[in-house]
């Protein structure tokens, strides 16, 4: 109950928003603002509208939206695990640090959508080269995160896991990951918000399916109603994801937010 | 068991060279223990981190049982300073003491079984499942020299392990180490810059200079009966032993008639 109504708390300023913004829309009648009930509407006509076995979901919400979260989350998910591992090698390894920095500095320079040709020429267009650029466009916080986190292992953990002689799988899974997890989580959230502006970005150009696609389909058969309701998915998807991994994030970091409180 | 011969360490090098050793001669036999005294910045951490492995004196050599000291010695121990950043606060109480038991060949639940006998024997049974920090300094360190217990070392080095906790918690401490020395047959070689504890605590006290650290005084401490923190420190020899040791660290020279051999 508690909790219900601190939500309620946090998000009075949605239900206002809407009003003002629709009052504004009716009074003003342009085209390309239309108001939020047309909006919900052209909503729910297009995904909604479905048979009741499928849970009322049409064709367009069963083939879009998984194939897009599919995407995204791929991506991420892998973006995560190369840049972990490398981050932490460059961390620990000064050598490879030295060998390999200048080249991420210069990779992620450059802004990820002006990769789009080139992974276009190399992988066609189709699922591998949108999840290719969205790893490539994400995985520069995490390695670098990751990386920093490796390195900045306090010396007292170090020298106690030398001193109880610590086998080297001990030190890596025990001591350095540990440590590093929370700037990796931070990576990973920057990540995460990046995920999706690429994901939609990449099916802009090359893609037949996904939320960016119908943002697309909607765009070109102006049906404006139907840009604005896809932003507004898309927008909702960014906000759960985020709320989903923080919620994550308060349940493996649990002991560096207590940590941090009593010193 | 172990000996020190002409160890010395200089940090760095050219004109901001820091000479913090110079020259230390030490041979701590099997089952005493050993408290080195010594004014603060002298080097007493340093000692401590050549004996340890932890670091590579610029000269000399370190022998434990036999065999010179290059990378850390299996059978040794570590209760450091600063018992803040020693525990890992991503791991349980129960989990941080039976981490370093792995290599020990043990399996899971000897591992466990293991780390609750120490963490009883230092007053902490039902503690377990707690994290560091929700576990007052005292008790952390009380965890640390747990872990150090469980690991069952030869050799134990403490380095200013109570430096950081009330006065009393540090008596209790103080009580402890005497206790878990008579149960296990460790070597004990405790660095702190309280003349008071060296006394109280060591079967020995070793003096240090000021850096570059060099040994000048090493007594040998002989109280009747078990310690006690009351009497003990008002029996004339602890009294006598406490004057000297406050002497030689302060720089003056030792009296002829004292109770060091
Ligand atoms: N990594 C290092 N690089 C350079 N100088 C150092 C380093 N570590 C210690 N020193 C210097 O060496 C001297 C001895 O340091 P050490 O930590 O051994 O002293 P200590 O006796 O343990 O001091 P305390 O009583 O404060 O713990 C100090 O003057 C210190 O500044
Ligand atoms: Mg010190």
């Amino acid at each position: 109950m508690n909790r219900v109504l601190r939500a309620a708390g946090r998000l009075w300023a949605v239900p206002v928003v809407l009003v003002v913004w629709e009052l504004v829309t009716r009074a003003a009648e342009d085209l390309s603002f239309p108001p939020p009930t047309t909006i919900a509407a052209s909503m729910y006509e297009m995904w909604l509208t479905g048979p009741a076995e499928r849970l009322w979901l049409t064709e367009a919400a069963l083939e879009n939206i998984p194939a897009s979260v599919g995407r995204l989350l791929a991506g991420w998910l892998l973006a995560g695990v190369i840049g972990i591992a490398l981050g932490i090698a460059m961390g620990r390894l000064p050598l490879l640090f030295r060998f390999l920095d200048p080249l991420v500095q210069f990779a992620r320079a450059i802004p990820p959508p002006m990769l789009l040709p080139f992974f276009m020429a190399l992988f066609a267009i189709g699922p591998r080269m949108q999840i290719n650029v969205i790893v490539f466009g994400i995985i520069w916080p995490v390695l670098i995160n990751a990386g920093e986190g490796a390195r900045l292992v306090d010396r007292q953990h170090l020298d106690t896991a030398r001193v109880f002689g610590l086998s080297r799988g001990q030190r890596l899974f025990q001591i350095i990951l540990p440590s590093a997890m929370p700037k990796i989580f931070a990576g990973l959230r920057v990540s995460l918000s990046l995920a999706l502006i690429l994901m939609v970005i990449s099916e802009l150009v090359g893609s037949t399916d996904g939320i960016g696609f119908q943002l697309l389909d909607a765009q070109r058969s102006y049906d404006l109603p139907g840009v604005w309701g896809t932003i507004v998915v898309l927008g909702v998807l960014g906000y759960v994801l985020n709320s989903a991994f923080l919620a994550a994030e308060r349940r493996v970091l649990s002991w560096h937010r207590a940590a941090k409180q009593t010193t | 068991m172990l000996e020190i011969s002409n160890l010395t360490h200089t940090y760095g090098s050219g004109p901001s060279a820091h000479n913090a050793l110079g020259g230390i001669d030490l041979t701590v036999a099997e089952g005493e223990l050993v408290c080195i005294v010594g004014p603060s910045g002298c080097g007493k951490s340093t000692l401590l981190r050549s004996i340890a492995g932890l670091l590579r004196p610029t000269g000399g050599q370190v022998v434990l049982n036999g065999s010179p000291v290059e990378q850390t010695p299996d059978n040794l121990a570590v209760v450091f300073q600063d018992y803040s950043r020693s525990l890992f606060p991503w791991m349980s109480v129960a989990d941080n003491v039976s981490l370093p038991l792995r290599r020990k060949g043990m399996d899971k639940k000897q591992r466990k079984e293991a780390a609750l006998e120490a963490l009883e024997q230092v007053g902490l049974e039902g503690a377990g499942a707690k994290y560091p920090w929700q576990l007052s300094g005292g008790m952390q360190q009380r965890v640390s020299i747990a872990r150090a217990l469980a690991y069952r070392p030869a050799l134990l080095l403490m380095d200013e392990p109570f430096g950081s906790v009330d006065a009393q918690t540090r008596e209790e401490l103080e009580d402890l180490t005497l206790r878990v020395r008579g149960h296990h047959n460790m070597t004990i070689v405790l660095i702190t810059h309280d003349i008071d504890e060296s006394v109280y605590v060591g079967d020995r006290v070793v003096v240090l200079s000021k850096a570059p650290a060099g040994i000048v005084g090493d007594l040998r401490v002989d109280l009747p009966g078990p310690r006690d923190q009351i009497t003990t420190r008002e029996h004339p020899d602890f009294v006598h032993l406490r004057a000297e040791v406050g002497r030689l660290v302060r720089g003056m020279r030792s009296q002829p008639a004292s109770a060091s051999q």
